[in-house]
């Protein structure tokens, strides 16, 4: 089941491929909408059989290079199941958003499903060499995105993206040799990892492979100061890729703290815990000064994933302090922290979405070209200070579910850092609420149009409201009634922090 | 169940009149005034039930409504002036406007509300706490086009989302602590340690925030921007009493902590002295109001600190009468006369009848004149004073002072004849005249409250054994009421004109928003600005140095290094060619050469034969 929603989209990049591309647009556009559809159709169906407490599920294990204890192993459980279905909502966001794209769609759409494999891949991979494997092609599939779509200096910042990533990834793919090697007998299996814990009791090599891995991963995540190649990165990227890289490839950094660093390497994590907490709140603080002082709007979207997922990492170290007897708020701060990772992907993707809106109409994301777009646009007004208060961490939205359990919880294990980074979601809300005011409110004024085009600022078509739209309802379904979520990411996160514990 | 939908139904109807938007807007009023008069039905109801409801919510800690008495006594109170303001609206937001996003907002903010004060644990207050914040902004900045009232909304959600971190800070500290698991409100008091000093000092943070009281005063000012009968809302039953009505449910808790007692108590008695002064000091009627607000806000947090929880409570009620009716009133002129300073307001009063005594009974009762509501509710609450400590008293009793000086300048201006205006306007239309004259007899009827038995009544409903005012202090603070009140009108306004250097500050509300924009926003935008820069000239470029670095250390190795490995190569191969072209030289085909060779060599091997042995 898992195998065939993972490689359905691949499948059908192959099949798009083989069609000529002078056939009609629509073709293909309606192919890649069918798919995603599919996906998530397949996905529901997967999150129905699935039962809350019954910990890994689904799974496959097939051989695949046995003399270096690689095999092809992929199954679920309460941490990549939301995350596979976050990912599978918004690459069908994506491709209703696209539905007006012109530019050599048959690629686009190939790249995206490829894109999508890769990603779901990720999300189920249980060999630590599968899991490589799909983080570096999710990578490739979206520096072309980027350098074949974007916009301004796309092929420098898809270069930079590319090179800083694919550098993460080699030392991630040091750390997991550094596993396999300690291994008795060697494997690059993770459930088999989890359950030997080959690192007990040998604190440097558990330390030093710690650092490969979190290196690895901090670069995707991107906490401070591996950031810098996100900015540009998303500014320059298509709308559609943005909020993919945002919304479902940013996921892969801390998704791999939470499958890999802190089960496999139980002891180096309880040990350099205190590590995380700091990068976490230097991330959250960081994140949002540097976003408040942003004058572009996709730039500034971009930072606050940085603030945003700090938290995650905030929550992660303070889950490690286990000498603090502070079982139920760790437990919080570990929901929390994979309920952020959902709550940012629907809410994020959502924002990029609608700054290519922005974008589409104005031709520029400098925020002090517009104002009071509100008049001449108000349902895009009306979406996008939804998706700001959302993403500010407003009661009411996922985001307030998520941040609240992360602060609440990590507040016991770790007060100093805690009360610090609780100042994060008031920068936010000043960045959110300056940038809303100079858009959308006030006198009307628009960008100096192209020259000799006329452009008319539209208010929201109907393939955007069909791509946005059921982004924010999700972001408030999650908000109001969460449960059906969490009672999925309760148990997983119970069963990480025993693992934690040993 | 009922009280599920006491909170749904104006949450649910005004997110869908906001979403349906302009569309909506025929409808709009009538919906929202039938909702709210529906949601006062059940309040009633509910307020007799009281009724108890939970639902699980994060993991061990669940999400409770009840209601009890002091919650009963609170949704009755925010629903009934939730109906009266919506009415009053109906006249008040014209058919042009977008009516639906009013009305809707309007719901949604008196939803919040009741979400509040109904929620039994923090993350449910929290919750609703937050939205109230945030549908504060979206109807202050109503009328968005202007730049002015976009900013008076920020500034509003961002000073109470600041106190607002008190409250997240809370919720952890009592989860730490481990004595309050399911963050149930009532089981903070039984914290101890740190963590109960810290989920106090969070409490009050966010409670004096909400209420606008010293030092964060200055968002109320800003507040002002929003249409009249958001300010009337927002002053009387929701938002800046929510922070009241959080520290009188906490009132244990800010006993148990030993100091979180005298800091609320003492916080509240100078606000309202302070506050009170920078009131008497404004020449445009909103803003005086709006001090006001402040002040007799104080009254009630003042007397959550002293403990008297049953005067905070008969203040809260009477003061949530007569504020909403004097900023309807104040609208009312506002949309008539098209000006809210009270130079231009004389004889307003004169000109519409209704508005003209309807003012001036909510005037008289913020004054603490007898037989007005607050009079009486003021004096249940300063009893609790009395008990803790005379100054608290004192300090109060200057405080009700204050408040008849600037209710009766704002009066005086009123009712001074004008005669370039000496027209009579033409009648207020029903809709508007329903709920002014509704809360005109509240404001008086609400007296009772504070004396025996309906005053024991309510003590016994909120739980709340505080101890009772004597007879001469009624009559004292009334005297006192009624003295300055007579002076103030006898005499007018001018006896207060002191030297401007004096009232400047006051009429500025203590130049605090300056402060607060100098100290802390300013030195944030420039250290925002500052890491910017950092970001981008230090570690980005740092990035793309070693970037370029790598790209220049490969030029340098394919000019240098690759030079020398070529170089040696090369070298090598130039040697061993050296080598051939010398191996070459003695093959020279001739025998002779060859023998003579094979001569030297012997010669040369024999020699070393003989010399090595």
């Amino acid at each position: 089941m898992l195998t065939a929603i993972v490689l359905l989209p691949t499948v059908m990049a192959a099949l798009l491929l083989c069609v000529p591309r002078s056939a009609p647009r629509p073709l293909f556009l309606t192919a890649w909408v069918a798919t995603a559809t599919a996906e998530l159709v397949l996905t529901v169906i997967v999150w129905a059989g699935y039962r809350a407490d019954g910990g890994m599920q689904y799974e496959t294990r097939a051989r695949w290079i046995p003399s270096a204890g690689i095999s092809y192993h992929v199954g679920v459980d309460g941490l990549s199941l939301p995350l596979v279905a976050v990912t599978c909502v918004l690459f069908l966001a994506c491709a209703l958003y696209a539905w007006r794209a012109t530019r050599r769609v048959r690629e686009f759409a190939a790249l995206f499903l490829f894109l999508q494999t890769t990603c779901l891949g990720l999300f189920v991979a249980l060999d630590l060499i599968l899991f490589f494997v799909f983080f570096d092609l999710s990578i490739v599939a979206m520096y072309f995105i980027i350098a074949g779509w974007g916009h301004k200096d796309a092929a420098g910042s898809a270069l930079k993206f590319f090179l800083y990533t694919f550098i993460g990834s080699l030392a991630l793919l040091l750390g997991f040799i550094g596993l396999y090697l300690a291994a008795d007998p060697h494997t690059f299996d993770i459930v088999e990892l989890t359950r030997a814990d080959p690192l007990a009791g040998r604190s440097t090599y558990g330390a030093l492979v710690l650092l490969a891995i979190a290196v690895g991963l901090a670069v995707k995540t991107p906490t401070v100061p591996f950031h810098t190649w996100l900015p540009p990165a998303h500014t320059d990227a298509p709308a559609a890729g943005s909020a993919i890289l945002a919304g479902v490839l940013l996921k892969m950094g801390t998704y791999g703290f939470l499958r890999i660093a802190m089960p496999v390497l139980p002891d180096a994590w309880r040990d350099y815990a205190l590590v995380f907490v700091v990068i976490g709140v230097v991330s959250v603080l960081y994140g949002a000064l540097v976003a408040l002082a942003q004058t572009d709007f996709k730039r500034l979207v971009a930072y606050t994933s940085v603030n945003h997922m700090g938290y995650i990492i905030l929550a992660i170290g303070a889950a490690g302090a286990v000498g603090a007897d502070q079982e139920e708020a760790r437990r919080l701060a570990v929901t929390g922290s994979v309920f952020q990772m959902v709550s940012h992907g629907l809410l994020t993707g959502a924002l990029f979405l609608l700054s290519g809106v922005l974008y589409e109409r104005g031709r520029t994301y400098e925020m002090s070209a517009y104002s009071g777009v509100a008049g001449r646009a108000p349902v895009f007004a009306a979406l996008t200070g939804v998706a700001a208060f959302a993403s500010l961490g407003l009661p009411g939205f996922s985001g307030f579910i998520a941040e609240f359990q992360i602060l609440t919880g990590s507040l016991g294990p770790e007060p100093v850092a805690t009360g610090l980074a609780v100042l994060g979601i008031l920068l936010t809300a000043g960045l959110f609420l300056r940038a809303l005011q100079q858009v959308f409110l006030g006198p009307l004024r628009l960008p100096v149009a192209a020259p000799g085009a006329d452009r008319p600022f539209a208010d929201i078509r109907v393939h955007e409201g069909l791509a946005i739209v059921p982004l924010l309802t999700l972001g408030v379904v999650l908000g109001i009634a969460p449960r059906f979520v969490l009672d999925i990411i309760e148990p997983a996160s119970r069963t990480l922090l025993e693992l934690l514990a040993r | 169940m009922l009280l599920w939908a006491l909170v749904a139904l104006p949450l649910a109807v005004g997110t869908l009149l906001v979403v349906v938007g302009r569309p909506a807007d025929r409808y709009a009023p009538g919906v929202a005034v039938g909702t709210a008069v529906a949601a006062f039905g059940l309040a009633v109801v509910v307020a007799f039930e009281h009724p108890r409801a939970e639902a699980p919510l994060f993991e061990g800690l669940p999400a409770g409504l009840a209601v009890d008495g002091l919650s009963g006594l609170m949704v009755v109170t925010v629903t009934a002036v939730i109906a009266a303001v919506l009415l009053f609206s109906v006249a008040d937001i014209g058919p042009d406007e977008a009516r639906a996003r009013f009305f809707g907002l309007m719901l949604l903010f008196g939803g919040a509300m009741l979400t509040t004060v109904t929620a039994t644990t923090l993350p449910v207050l929290l919750m609703a706490w937050e939205v109230m914040g945030a549908t504060s902004w979206a109807l202050i900045g109503y009328w968005w086009r202007d730049p002015e009232r976009g900013d008076a909304a920020n500034t509003a959600f961002l000073t109470t989302r600041a106190a607002d971190l008190g409250l997240y800070l809370a919720a952890g500290a009592a989860l730490a602590s481990g004595q309050a698991d399911s963050l149930a409100l009532d089981d903070l008091a039984a914290t101890t340690g740190s963590w109960s000093a810290l989920i106090t000092a969070g409490v009050i943070a966010a409670a004096l925030g909400k209420s606008a009281q010293l030092p964060f005063s200055f968002w109320l000012s800003r507040a002002m921007q929003g249409p009249s009968p958001v300010s009337a809302l927002l002053h009387s039953a929701t938002m800046v009493v929510a922070g009241a009505y959080l520290l009188l449910r906490l009132e244990p808790l800010l006993a148990q902590s030993g100091w979180g007692g005298h800091v609320v108590a003492w916080t509240g008695a100078v606000t309202a002295v302070v506050l009170g002064l920078v009131a008497v000091a404004q020449t445009d009627l909103k803003q005086l109001l709006a001090a006001s607000t402040c002040a007799q806000i104080g009254f009630m947090v003042l007397a959550a600190g002293a403990g008297a929880v049953t005067g905070g409570t008969l203040q809260l009620i009477a003061h949530a009468a007569a504020k909403s009716l004097a900023f309807l009133v104040a609208g009312a002129w506002l949309t008539a006369l098209g000006t809210k300073a009270l130079p231009a307001l004389r004889g307003a009063a004169r000109r519409h009848r209704t508005a003209g005594i309807t003012f001036s009974v909510a005037a008289l009762t913020l004054a603490g004149v007898p037989p007005f509501a607050l009079w009486s509710a003021k004096d249940v609450l300063l009893a609790g004073a009395l008990e803790d400590s005379t100054a608290l008293y004192v300090v109060g009793l200057a405080g009700a002072v204050i408040s008849a000086v600037y209710s009766i300048k704002a009066l005086w201006f009123v009712w001074q004849p004008d005669p370039a205006s000496a027209v009579r306007g033409g009648p207020l239309p029903y809709a508007a005249r329903l709920p002014l004259v509704t809360l005109a007899v509240a404001c008086f009827a609400l007296t009772v409250t504070s004396f025996p038995p309906v005053r024991d009544a309510v003590g016994r409903v909120l739980g709340d054994a505080q101890p009772h005012p004597h007879a001469w202090e009624f009559v004292l603070s009334g005297a006192l009421a009624v003295a300055v009140a007579a002076v103030v009108w006898v005499r007018g306004p001018q006896i207060l004109s002191l030297s401007g250097r004096i009232t400047a500050p006051a009429s500025q509300w203590l130049h605090l928003e300056t402060a607060a924009r100098t100290l802390l926003v300013r030195p944030v935008m420039r250290l925002a600005d500052a890491l910017a820069a950092f970001d981008d000239r230090v570690l980005d470029r740092a990035v793309e140095g070693s970037a370029r670095g790598s790209v220049r250390l490969a030029l340098w190795t394919n000019a240098r290094v690759e030079r020398l490995v070529d170089g040696a190569v090369e070298g090598v191969a130039g040697g061993t060619r050296a080598l051939g072209r010398w191996a070459r030289r003695p093959q020279t085909g001739q025998l002779h050469q060859y023998l003579a060779q094979a001569v030297a060599a012997f010669t040369v091997l024999a020699v070393v034969l003989v010399l090595v042995r």
